[in-house]
């Protein structure tokens, strides 16, 4: 018992030291997604098709795939989500030609099938909140310069960058953005937005894993069946070991 | 007042019989299962070796059927793992299966060194038994390291190029030796290839050879136990030992419960966690690999970063390399370093007792330390605990051999 007791100890200290660690990572904005809201997945794909899709290709995800987890018919996924003339059985592809994107943004939109597990969720709902204008156009607080314009700012609205100058401990100044403002508003509130980008995000974190919905399903039925195997395990060698303790 | 038998039990016994006759069957279950007598007194770190068996047995299994589907083909290989995840029935559980199995393996590996290193049980007579298991973790290594590449995603890749470079800082062959591991001027299609070849082939067969040397190894000498007292000192009339009791059905029906407890978290962790918070599946592997961008902070999944953190610690590469490889070649000299005359911690000083423990404590931080990004403060933090790490073995000898030790009792404690 002294054994395990030790052995709990030490673990918890590693639990601890192991999240002090983590903790320094990143400084994005906690995504409030819930990949199991069917609701929230259906508004994000609407969302991500006619916003997203134009330009960007969810290959390794077939539109019949997405239609079963996402509890639509495949007559409802051909209506309201399948722009080109793909069918059902189709890998959810842009109809923007490969080479042509190429050329005019200097690099092809990548896929996204895999982007919220590549770069988190987090970072997803941060960047797709991060846009703000300025004179040589749109820009990003988390992607500097990126090829992509803000696509959402009908919805958003315009915002521009708060400056500020700071000055370093060797005496140079320079100026970084403290923070965005809302210039011009845009057709939805700011939390209508946030809560249209938790939507999309939700979407990309489920097409990243489409199993975490059968993961999460099954986990509990695999735990319970092993709560009580282990139970049972227990009593037998309780009853062996009888024999031993004696 | 037994029924007499009946014809289809005489006729099973008469089959078994004749096997018996042409192959030594219940010989090998009495030699090695019924009738080999383990000490009574294992304790909760004696379930580290029938689990890593188990977790063994999961990775070739899970691995047969994830080769059904993987491609090992540069412009095929990340395709087909998301496919495996998404478009094959129950891939996604096969696959995080092998995954998970992977970190499982080396948790449960660890454990088990660690519980050897408590107990004395690579001293005289089981210096064998030591010696086959370092050279599984040798192999468990290598074949850790070519199935991360297999996805073949960013760290798959740049991973790969930064260990298969190491060999680079061997002089006058490093370069050479380099392209032929590689088999292309860069890590490509060639190296994952042979790299598919050599995990699902070579080094399984090799592994699963030295599992069995090391069972083989273990059965002639016998069990160890908490105590490190020698079982076979004392026996009954029947020349069984006193404090022994048969591996079935005691240790099995003890080690199902075992297993039961390892199945629990390895299912937590697979169905609500199978990316281990990133430790087990980092993120930038869910990225295909691209050999014009360099991720910006590489690092090797949590098992390899203690040597790494070591590997980092010295500014010179080759030293570096030599330091890492020094770092794992030194746990074959353990039955030699240890100069006590008694196995297990319990009976040792405080000067044993403080070494390994510091030791232990070294090894974790170091390993942390290896996922860092490596500023300035950590690179000489990682230097101290380099240092410590060699001082265990350094100083074993001595302190193991000038420090007063309790009387170890006649018979196994509870």
């Amino acid at each position: 018992m002294k054994m395990i007791r030790i052995i709990a100890i030490a673990f918890a200290a590693l639990v601890a030291s192991f999240d002090a660690t983590a903790a320094g990572g990143g400084d994005y904005d906690h995504a409030p997604i819930n990949i199991r809201d069917t609701a929230s997945l259906q508004r994000g794909a609407t969302m991500f098709v006619n916003y997203c899709m134009g330009c960007h290709s969810v290959k390794y995800m077939r539109w019949g795939r997405l239609g079963e987890d996402l509890g639509l018919t495949d007559s409802e996924v051909e209506e309201f989500l399948i722009k080109g003339d793909q069918t059902i059985n189709d890998q959810m592809l842009s109809s923007m030609p490969y080479d042509q994107a190429t050329e005019w943004f200097g690099k092809a939109p990548p896929d996204l099938s895999l982007t919220a597990r590549a770069r988190t969720a987090d970072w997803v709902y941060t960047f797709l909140r991060s846009y703000y204008l300025t004179e040589q156009g749109w820009n990003n607080t988390l992607l500097a310069n990126p090829a992509m314009p803000h696509v959402l700012w009908e919805l958003q609205g315009i915002q521009r960058p708060v400056m500020e100058t700071i000055t370093a401990e060797n005496g140079e100044t320079r100026t970084v953005i403290e923070s965005l403002e809302l210039d011009e508003p845009g057709l939805m509130s700011p939390e209508e937005y946030d809560a249209t980008i938790t939507d999309i995000t939700a979407f990309m974190a489920y097409i990243a894993e489409p199993a975490a919905l059968d993961r999460l399903a099954m986990g509990p039925w695999v735990l319970l069946f092993l709560t009580v195997f282990t139970f049972l395990a227990w009593l037998l060698y309780k009853e062996y070991w009888k024999d031993v303790k004696k | 007042m037994a029924k007499p038998a009946s014809t289809l039990s005489k006729n099973v016994d008469a089959l078994g019989q004749w096997v018996d006759k042409r192959l030594p069957v219940s010989e090998f279950w009495k030699a090695h299962i019924s009738e080999y007598y383990a000490p009574k007194n294992f304790n909760i770190m004696y379930f580290f070796g029938s689990l890593a068996l188990l977790v063994l047995v999961n990775q070739i299994v899970t691995g047969i059927f994830l080769t059904m589907h993987y491609k090992p083909d540069a412009a095929l290989a990340f395709g087909s793992v998301e496919y495996i995840m998404r478009d094959v029935e129950w891939g996604w559980l096969i696959r995080y299966m092998h995954s998970t199995g992977a970190s499982a393996f080396f948790i449960v590996v660890y454990l088990h060194m660690f519980r050897a290193l408590m107990y004395g049980s690579y001293q005289k007579p089981r210096e064998l038994v030591w010696i086959l298991g370092v050279l599984i973790y040798l192999v468990l290594m290598a074949e850790a390291f070519m199935g991360y590449v297999l996805p073949w995603g960013q760290m798959s890749y740049w991973g790969a190029q930064v260990i298969v470079s190491l060999f680079g800082a061997i002089p006058y062959v490093g370069d050479a030796l380099v392209e032929w591991i590689r088999g292309d001027y860069y890590i490509a299609d060639a190296t994952l290839n042979r790299f598919f070849a050599l995990h699902v082939i070579a080094l399984p067969l090799a592994l699963l050879a030295l599992v069995v040397l090391h069972l083989a190894a273990l059965h002639e000498v016998g069990s160890n136990n908490p105590d490190g007292v020698d079982i076979k000192a004392n026996k009954d009339q029947n020349g069984i030992p006193r404090d022994g009791i048969p591996f079935h059905p005691y240790y099995t029906v003890k080690d199902i419960f075992g297993v039961g407890v390892f199945l629990l978290l390895f299912a937590f962790v697979l169905f609500y966690a199978p990316d281990g918070g990133g430790y087990f599946l980092e993120k930038d592997n869910f990225a295909v690999s691209d050999p014009l961008v360099t991720p910006q902070h590489i690092v090797p999944v949590w098992y390899f970063t203690p040597y790494y953190a070591i590997l980092r610690a010295v500014p010179d590469k080759l030293m570096g390399v030599v330091l890492m490889g020094a770092a794992i070649f030194v746990l074959f000299l353990m039955p030699w370093l240890d100069r006590s005359k008694v196995r297990s911690i319990r009976y040792k000083g405080l000067g044993s007792k403080i070494l390994l423990t510091v030791f232990a404590i070294g090894f974790i931080r170091l390993g942390m330390l290896g996922m860092a990004e490596g500023t300035p403060a950590e690179t000489i933090e990682s230097r101290v605990w380099t240092v410590v790490y060699f001082a265990f073995f350094a100083l074993l000898p001595i302190v193991t051999s000038m420090e007063n030790t309790k009387p170890v009792p006649e018979r196994v404690t509870t």
